[in-house]
């Protein structure tokens, strides 16, 4: 799969937290992110790169969205 | 007690690296080559696929093509390359504050004091190992030891993704088989000297008389003999540790040969502007200035000179190694590469000696000028403003003092 880079809108907490509300697809459709259930610094080897690792649930499915260089990608 | 010294060295770094980010060519054989265009076209790291085929570091890239036929060759990205550099020195920073790095991908660290924290050395190297791992997605291998040596041999041992332990007990079998080249600081003329000598493994080298290695290799004798029994005490410089600067020099490998003195004189002038540059801004200044010519069969000569007056002005410095290129080279070859370098460096702002036969008033001017470069570049870009003389060949143009690369620096350093 070829790594896509996508338009994130992101919460920024007081203490500087970013935290992914809603991922918007190279279609412009929208996915809302219902739950993060773990944040951590990982690669992908899958998509190819690396950066932070939010393990998100879309639509009761879960998938990995990562952060690297302030660029978000998914991992599906 | 003995000391816990950990070396980390990343497996192929620049190969990793690609192959991480590309999924598409992991499975293939990668090398990371210089630009053939510009004459850097040589192997600088490749995959262990490509290893199989015999493709070796330092090696034409034509060459590793014809062993390699289907091989991958990706040009060297040297941003994401310190990126990640530093996010290993990140992650070895948690478990202590002496780390010194080698090179962009082998540090050093002392871990004496956190094993009382962490365990012992080899939990933490696994540790680092497994961190490296998962965060990154390149594998390193570590050595463990009790000196800075013996960790560094470890870590060559095995690859990739793997830890050696040496300690007192087992270093006789495992670092004494070794061939005596793995030996840091046993280039080829050692290896070659030492050979000469029946000394063919660290063991044998460990095992022969002093007196006898110093008598034929010097010095080198009585620091080489200590390593190879493990009697090396350096220690790892702390974090923070910066060493003071020595000289401050750049070069160059040209994309087509220099022919003639004004080919020199334009680069002689970029490298110069880089080094200028450098000087103003860590503020110090330079008295002798030293020119290194190689011809197009690599063989390289150095040549030296002193100023007259310690200086940052880049046009001095110009002038001065253009002066020895001119008393030095007769033109019996070309030139491939070329490196100047300005030592003997004081802090700007130190009372100097002043000449009765220089013209101090232009020469504040004339660094007024350089400061005004400087900024321009800073505000504009490098290529906003440059001088006539290097218009005249737009192929030689370059920015050394940006594109700059880091190699290792000396071991003994600290010493």
């Amino acid at each position: 799969m070829k790594k896509t880079f996508i338009d994130v809108i992101v919460k920024y907490t007081k203490e500087g937290n970013k935290i992914p509300l809603e991922i918007i697809w190279t279609d412009s459709r929208k996915f809302s992110i219902d739950k993060i259930t773990d944040i951590k610094k990982a690669s992908s080897l899958k998509s190819g790169g690396k950066g932070i690792r939010f393990t998100c649930k879309i639509m009761g499915k879960k998938v990995y969205l990562f952060l690297d260089d302030d660029k978000w990608f998914l991992e599906t | 007690m003995s000391k816990v010294i950990l070396h980390c060295d990343v497996n192929n770094f620049y190969a990793s690296v690609e192959c991480l980010y590309n999924p598409e060519i992991r499975n293939k054989p990668v090398a990371v080559c210089g630009s053939t265009e510009n004459r850097h076209g040589i192997v600088l790291a490749k995959n262990y696929i490509a290893k199989k085929y015999g493709v070796r570091t330092g090696e034409a890239t034509w060459e590793a093509k014809s062993k390699c036929p289907g091989l991958v060759t990706v040009s060297p990205n040297y941003k994401l390359y310190l990126k990640f550099s530093k996010e290993v020195y990140e992650i070895c920073k948690y478990y202590t504050d002496r780390i010194e790095s080698f090179g962009i991908d082998e540090y050093w660290m002392d871990v004496s004091e956190s094993i009382v924290l962490f365990g012992n050395g080899l939990k933490i190297a696994s540790e680092i190992r497994q961190k490296v791992k998962n965060e990154l997605g390149v594998t390193v291998s570590i050595g463990v030891s009790y000196n800075k040596i013996f960790a560094k041999l470890g870590s060559d041992m095995k690859k990739p993704d793997a830890i050696t332990v040496i300690n007192q007990d087992n270093f006789k079998e495992k670092v004494w088989t070794l061939p005596v080249n793995n030996l840091l600081y046993v280039g080829s003329s050692t290896r070659k000297k030492l050979n000469s000598f029946a000394i063919y493994t660290i063991g044998d080298l460990a095992n022969c008389p002093l007196k006898f290695l110093i008598k034929h290799l010097g010095k080198w004798g009585n620091t080489l003999w200590n390593f190879a029994n493990g009697y090396d005490f350096t220690t790892v410089s702390k974090i923070d540790y910066v060493s003071t600067i020595k000289g401050i020099g750049n070069s160059l490998t040209t994309p087509r040969d220099l022919i003639s003195n004004e080919d020199v004189k334009v680069l002689i002038y970029i490298l110069s502007e880089s080094i200028g540059e450098r000087l103003r801004n860590h503020n110090l200044k330079g008295k002798t200035v030293q020119l290194s010519i190689k011809n197009t069969h690599l063989k390289s000569i150095d040549r030296q000179g002193k100023l007259n007056n310690y200086t940052y002005i880049t046009s001095e410095i110009a002038q001065k190694a253009y002066e020895i290129f001119l008393s030095s080279w007769n033109w019996s070859e070309n030139i491939r590469a070329l490196g100047v370098r300005v030592t003997d460096l004081i802090v700007n702002g130190v009372y100097t000696q002043l000449s009765f036969f220089m013209d101090d008033n232009k020469r504040e001017k004339l660094e007024s000028i350089d400061f005004c470069v400087d900024r321009i570049r800073e505000r504009f870009g490098h290529y906003s403003v440059c001088r006539g003389l290097i218009l005249t060949d737009e192929r030689l143009k370059a920015d050394p003092a940006h594109d700059n690369i880091i190699f290792p620096v000396s071991y003994f350093r600290n010493s």
